[in-house]
């Protein structure tokens, strides 16, 4: 018999609650009991209120426990833990899970499955095949497949991801570049995250597809500095890939060059825009950039750059894989494909779920979520990060789709999903919505910069129950002109948390509370 | 070596900094990110340093480092304390926390601590928003932060 293995996530969110703590009190009592075996270190499958959830190799299936802590470990070796016996923290073969069954997944196939840094096992659960596939195509096909793919940007704006590689590979220079997004900036969002800790070749080999597709020979990962064990694990799978010839200078014997390195942001939001960003990797301020010209067309150093949320590029490989066709049925109307939907904050299930486009909100947050954390009545979703509206409870029927929560003044965004309970008052929500934008403003529009300061002052006003009627006027003007005069989404969308916040919870802004038979 | 793990200012050591990094493309970000690693914070005498070697003007690399909120122009405390403040860490009560950590730290987001033993700052969101409230404490992760862990850290720094 083969040795035994052990999984124990080095993820962040499970080294957070415990992971490695964990993995050493293993490697002990291993080492106590004479049990030989191996501890491997996988990624997280986004199970995170299970992490940290261990997993043990049994002719079932792997078995999981969690949330495991490190004091656990004596008691679950003796309860047969090697065996995948029970003991109150197992939760069965974790493939049968439902939150895991329910799931379609395709860019997140591998997490937590795989040891991220092994290069065998990525290549034994299909890694490498879309590169082999776009090299034997060839790179015009390549970009064909992606925009019959349907895919669209998964870093907000949702913008079709085969168009903007059609002006790049159209646009002829001495030097292209592919830049990934990793900044991620939105609160209740962590799929980047979790691809680059559980997953890093995917989104090498996906920018490394780019790459070929457009004609660019360097790539660059701007990668946010929150997230220190991501830029680790990137670091390490670069230097593996470099080193099998995956990245370098004849990619799988095909004679075409493409590299990459790793860049840290420095805990500016602002830099998750696409042209602050790279003017940030060009090492000056993340000042917005006025557009025209397109990146695309003159991006990074001035010269053609693909700029693609890490999910996008990250959805790549199974897309050259599978075929476009085969991405694109699923999903609903122009959203194709699947959306790893990230259920976070107040919420007792919370977590990543990928799944095609089209799913109820409702259903996320009820069925798959299981409500909220704390077991009061959810009151609200902000979706979309800081600058995505708040969707109250009669809005749970909208399917998750860009054009459905567009049509309710609302964003899907990067996929995030923050939950409230019934404590939160909405008015300080808004009243956060304009202190984020002031704190984060680049500073180049008047309408950002300055009104996100007085929008905070105003609230400040109306919390206080001074001229209530006058300063809801004077915000309500405020957010339509940031709306209209802003360079960038984030002074012109920081008014849809704060407009949506007023328009569904007016009560909480000092209005009479609405009637049962006057709500929505 | 400082307590804290940092190194005293030193020209030398940081036109060495400069002398790693400075052949990357955009080099200027990669440049403040190592002297801070080094010296704990990005010291005065270092701009004109990576401005004369990038061929930048004092005033474009004095605006970079006060453009990015990570950058530091004061050393920080031995101890740092990073809470996050962002919406989904706030559903799960962050604000309270950080309230809690201000009253028995004795000090206010933003601040050091005189006797330089700890500084409280807050965070945008660390990717743990799962498992909210988080916090990063000495580049530690930290989720589903209590009180308990408050009381640890400040028995720590000796509050
Ligand atoms: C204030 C602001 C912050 C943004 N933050 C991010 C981010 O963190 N990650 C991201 O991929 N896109 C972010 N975007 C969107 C980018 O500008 C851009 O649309 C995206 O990188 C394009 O890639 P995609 O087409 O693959 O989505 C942000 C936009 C704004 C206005
Ligand atoms: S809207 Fe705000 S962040 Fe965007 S360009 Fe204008 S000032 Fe900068
Ligand atoms: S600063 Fe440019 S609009 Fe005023
Ligand atoms: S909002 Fe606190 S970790 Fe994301």
């Amino acid at each position: 018999m083969s040795t035994p293995r052990i999984f124990v996530p080095n993820d962040a969110t499970a080294i957070a609650c415990g992971a490695d703590r964990v993995a050493r009190a293993f490697a002990d009592a291993f080492a106590a009991r004479g049990i030989e075996a191996v501890i491997v270190r996988n990624g997280s499958r986004g199970l995170f209120w299970l992490e940290p959830l261990v997993e043990v190799e049994t002719p079932a299936g792997r078995v999981g426990y969690g949330p495991v802590k490190a004091s656990d470990v004596t008691g679950l070796l003796d309860a047969g833990f090697m065996d995948g016996k029970a003991h109150p923290l197992c939760v069965g073969v974790v493939e049968e899970l439902p939150y895991l069954k329910k799931q379609t997944r395709l860019t997140f196939a591998r997490c937590g499955i795989i040891d991220p840094l092994s290069l065998d096992d990525y290549k034994a659960h299909g890694g490498y095949l879309g590169l082999a596939k776009a090299v034997q195509i060839g790179p015009a096909a390549t970009v064909e497949e992606v925009f019959q793919s349907g895919l669209r940007g998964r870093g907000g704006a949702g913008f079709p991801t085969g168009i903007k590689w059609r002006t790049v590979a159209a646009t002829a220079a001495d030097q292209k570049y592919i830049v990934c997004n990793a900044d991620e900036g939105d609160s209740g969002t962590f799929a980047d995250r979790l691809i680059m800790e559980a997953d890093p070749f995917c989104l090498i080999e996906g920018m490394t597809i780019a790459g070929l597709a457009v004609g660019a020979t360097k790539g660059y990962v701007y990668c946010r500095s929150e997230y220190p064990l991501s830029l680790v694990v990137m670091e390490k799978a670069i230097a593996i890939a470099r080193k099998a010839g995956l990245l370098g200078d004849n990619i799988l014997g095909s004679g075409l060059a493409f590299d990459m390195e790793m860049r840290m942001g420095a805990g500016a939001y602002v830099c998750g825009e696409e042209t602050a960003l790279l003017e940030s990797l060009e090492g000056k301020r993340g000042v917005v950039r006025a557009k025209p010209p397109l990146p695309a067309i003159k991006g990074l150093f001035q010269k053609p750059t693909v700029i693609n949320n890490l999910i996008s590029l990250a959805t790549v490989p199974v897309i050259l894989e599978k075929g476009g066709a085969f991405y694109r049925d699923f999903g609903m109307g122009r959203s194709r494909g699947t959306m790893p939907i990230q259920l976070a904050g107040n919420i007792k299930y919370g977590g990543l779920f990928e799944t095609a486009f089209g799913i109820p909100l409702g259903e996320l947050v009820y069925d798959i979520g299981g409500g909220t954390a704390s077991g009061r009545p959810v009151k609200a979703v902000q979706a979309g990060g800081p600058l995505g509206a708040y969707l109250p409870i009669s809005q749970f029927d909208t399917p998750f789709d860009y054009e459905a929560f567009a049509a309710k003044d609302a964003l899907i965004g990067h996929g995030g999903i923050v939950v409230f309970d019934d404590t939160a008052d909405m008015a300080h929500m808004a009243r956060f919505a304009m202190e984020f934008c002031a704190h984060e403003s680049c500073g180049k529009c008047t309408p950002c910069r300055i009104g996100s300061t007085r929008g905070k002052e105003t609230l400040d006003k109306i919390i206080a129950g001074e001229r209530r009627e006058a300063n809801l006027a004077i915000l309500t003007d405020l957010c339509q002109t940031m709306k209209l005069g802003s360079l960038c989404a984030l002074g012109g969308f920081t008014p849809y948390p704060v407009i949506s916040a007023l328009t569904h919870f007016p009560e909480d802004f000092g209005a009479a509370p609405r009637l049962p038979a006057a709500a929505e | 070596m400082h307590a804290s793990g940092y190194e005293p200012w030193s020209a030398e050591r940081a036109a060495q900094i400069i002398a790693d990094h400075q052949h990357l493309a955009g080099a200027t970000m990669p440049i403040l990110h190592a002297v801070q690693e080094v010296f704990g914070f990005v010291p005065e005498p270092v701009v004109p340093m990576i401005a004369e070697s990038l061929n930048l003007s004092r005033a474009e690399v004095h605006g970079v480092v006060t453009f990015y909120h990570d950058f530091r122009r004061e050393p920080p405390g031995r101890h740092v304390i990073k809470l996050c403040a962002a919406e989904a860490c706030q559903s799960m009560g962050s604000e309270a926390l950080a309230a809690y950590a201000e009253q028995k730290l004795g000090l206010e987001m933003g601040e050091t601590s005189a006797d330089g033993r700890v500084t409280l700052e807050p965070i945008y969101c660390l990717g743990l928003c799962a498992c909210a409230p988080s916090a990063l404490i000495d580049g530690r992760l930290v989720g589903r932060l209590d009180r308990d862990t408050i009381d640890e850290i400040a028995a720590e720094a000796g509050r």
